[in-house]
């Protein structure tokens, strides 16, 4: 085979991985350029193209030196925890009642944690708005709290209610049968094998809250989070001490997330200890008879 | 069944469901209540039945709305375009790739939504290589600008809710029997028709959930209009938030909101009931008994 025909056959072979890599760059390379922004040195009034006037670590020593942007970094960071707190034993408990029981009205539970889901922001955002405009509730951080709660309860259910599909309920009876009461099983046996779950919900309503915009640009009356600080300052261009604290905070979410993952594998496999397959030491009485 | 165990449910669904009605329902019938309203800021806003505000709402609007359905439409499809084969290929090619191939499909989620869409407002600007790559190519409309056109925005709109596509297609693809697949081609199927008569079929689900949770999002932001478009790139989201913001005119702000959440919610229940909820919740339960 000649050179170019060999060439074009390894292209085809790998189209769709050259594909694949291209939209992943299509992906990564806004975060790129917030990173590669933060250690740029432009002048303060002019936005020009990255590096051109040299690297500087300046903007990551002077992150928290706007007192503007340390507060509505603080609001942003006591409202996420509040929203995450509540969001996610609110969630977690109707996670529970919609695997673990039957109940009436099931099905409109499930509607009504599906559609905030799938409601446009913007008519969340007006709709609570309304109300709380009808009733001259003073907006701030509670309608902000009470808002971001609202939209972060469905995905914590979500996520919570796959963990415990996946549940091997055996478990729970293996710990019922050696003489633990429902509290200590579900202390011992439940809350371990559903903690993954849990704080992968929960950091999923951290990351909603600290990220949202649109539904706090309507009901934050004077109050600002750090969505909103930012979009406050970039109609002036925003200062670069942003671009370094979004890549820190990148950073750090990659870890809380890699944290997660790490521990959800030991989960799975603490989950996956099961009696010995056919042929092992001790096989269960009904196990052959059942293949 | 102990009495305790038949309340259980009860007392676990109730603070999340009354929280879900009073913040979530309840709002939705205090916005309708102020569609109907009229009055001036000024003066007050009066409820009297004006279910005129519904007409006016969309007079005079007919381009954001029809940028809107452009817009979100264009973004969807193009979205289904670059989502599938790289769900494919995560899904099946990546090999020991495929755990950071999906870490760079979320990773997104890690920068603040503002922040990503300001950083394609840089990548796009007059000064960008980028700009000055198309400019070359010719691709960039008379002007040679980028920022502040039709483009710009279905771009943005396109990046911010790609990942709502990758995720159910791969959830979907992931469970794919590829054996199907090779039974097809057994059978003396070309490549292409296996994949057009076993595989397309077969990831529909995860194709329709995709373009739902693309489109609807899509539909209703303004910020990618405001940030890369310009005064002529308006959507719907835009009107809203401004009349609500800005003019304060909430009657009519709230009879467009209003209209927006009948659509989608059509849409939303139209697909719930041939398909059920799992788009948003993952896999069916298993009834307990």
């Amino acid at each position: 085979m000649s050179a170019p025909a060999r060439a074009w056959d390894w292209l085809r072979r790998n189209a769709l991985l050259i594909y694949a890599g291209l939209a992943v760059a299509y992906m990564l390379i806004p975060i790129a350029v917030i990173a590669i922004f933060s250690f740029g040195a432009t002048p303060k009034d002019k936005l020009t193209f990255a590096l051109d006037n040299g690297f500087t670590t300046e903007y990551w020593q002077t992150m928290f030196s706007i007192p503007e942007l340390n507060d509505a970094l603080g609001t942003s960071l006591r409202l996420a925890f509040f929203t995450t707190l509540i969001a996610t034993a609110i969630g977690t408990a109707m996670a529970i009642a919609l695997v673990r029981h039957r109940f009436h009205g099931k099905k409109l539970a499930n509607l009504l944690i599906v559609i905030p889901m799938a409601t446009p922001e913007v008519v969340i955002g007006a709709s609570l708005l309304s109300m709380f405009i009808y009733y001259s509730f003073a907006l701030g951080f509670t309608t902000l709290l009470i808002a971001h709660v609202m939209f972060s309860i469905s995905f914590v259910v979500v996520v919570v209610r796959s963990r415990l599909i996946g549940f091997d309920r055996n478990l729970e009876e293996a710990a019922a049968d050696l003489g633990a009461g429902p509290f200590t099983t579900f202390r011992t046996v439940t809350l371990p094998l559903l903690a993954p779950g849990i704080v992968a919900a929960a950091l999923l309503a951290f990351a909603l809250s600290i990220d949202d915009f649109v539904i706090s640009n309507f009901n934050s009356g004077t109050t600002v989070t750090f969505p909103l600080y930012v979009y406050g300052v970039s109609l002036r261009g925003i200062p670069v001490q942003v671009n370094a604290l979004a890549t820190l905070l990148f950073l750090i979410a990659t870890v809380a997330v890699a944290l997660v993952l790490f521990q959800q594998r030991r989960a799975e496999k603490m989950a996956a200890v099961q009696p010995e397959p056919e042929g092992g030491p001790l096989p269960l009485p009904g196990t052959a008879a059942a293949q | 069944m102990s009495l305790r165990r038949r309340l259980a449910p009860y007392w676990l669904m109730g603070p999340g469901l009354l929280w879900l009605i009073l913040f979530f329902v309840v709002p939705m019938y205090f916005m309708g209540e102020m569609a109907l309203r009229s009055g001036t800021l000024a003066t007050g806003y009066t409820f009297d039945w004006a279910w005129s505000n519904f007409p006016d709402s969309l007079s005079g609007r007919g381009d954001q709305i029809g940028r809107t359905f452009f817009y979100s439409g264009t973004a969807t499809v193009l979205a289904l375009l670059i989502a599938y084969p790289l769900a494919y290929a995560i899904a099946f090619r990546a090999g020991r790739f495929k755990l950071l191939l999906l870490f760079a499909v979320i990773a997104p989620f890690f920068t603040t939504y503002l922040i990503r869409t300001i950083a394609w407002k840089t990548i796009l600007s007059d000064d960008s290589p980028v700009v000055s790559v198309l400019q070359t190519l010719s691709l960039t409309p008379g002007d040679g600008r980028v920022l502040a056109t039709s483009g710009a925005v279905i771009a943005g709109l396109t990046y911010n809710f790609l990942p709502f596509m990758i995720l159910p297609l791969y959830a979907n693809l992931e469970r794919l029997d590829l054996r199907l697949v090779e039974a097809a081609k057994d059978l003396y199927s070309s490549s292409r028709t296996a994949f057009i008569k076993v595989t397309l079929p077969l990831t529909m689900p995860g194709i329709v959930a995709g373009v739902l949770l693309t489109f609807i999002p899509a539909f209703g932001d303004y910020i990618n209009a405001q940030l890369l478009g310009g005064t002529g790139q308006a959507m719907i989201g835009n009107v809203i938030q401004s009349l609500y913001l800005a003019q304060r005119d909430y009657p009519e702000a709230a009879a467009l909101s209003f209209l927006m959440m009948g659509l989608i919610l059509a849409i939303v229940l139209v697909y719930i009931r041939f398909a059920g909820t799992e788009a948003f919740m993952g896999d069916e339960v298993e009834e307990e008994t």
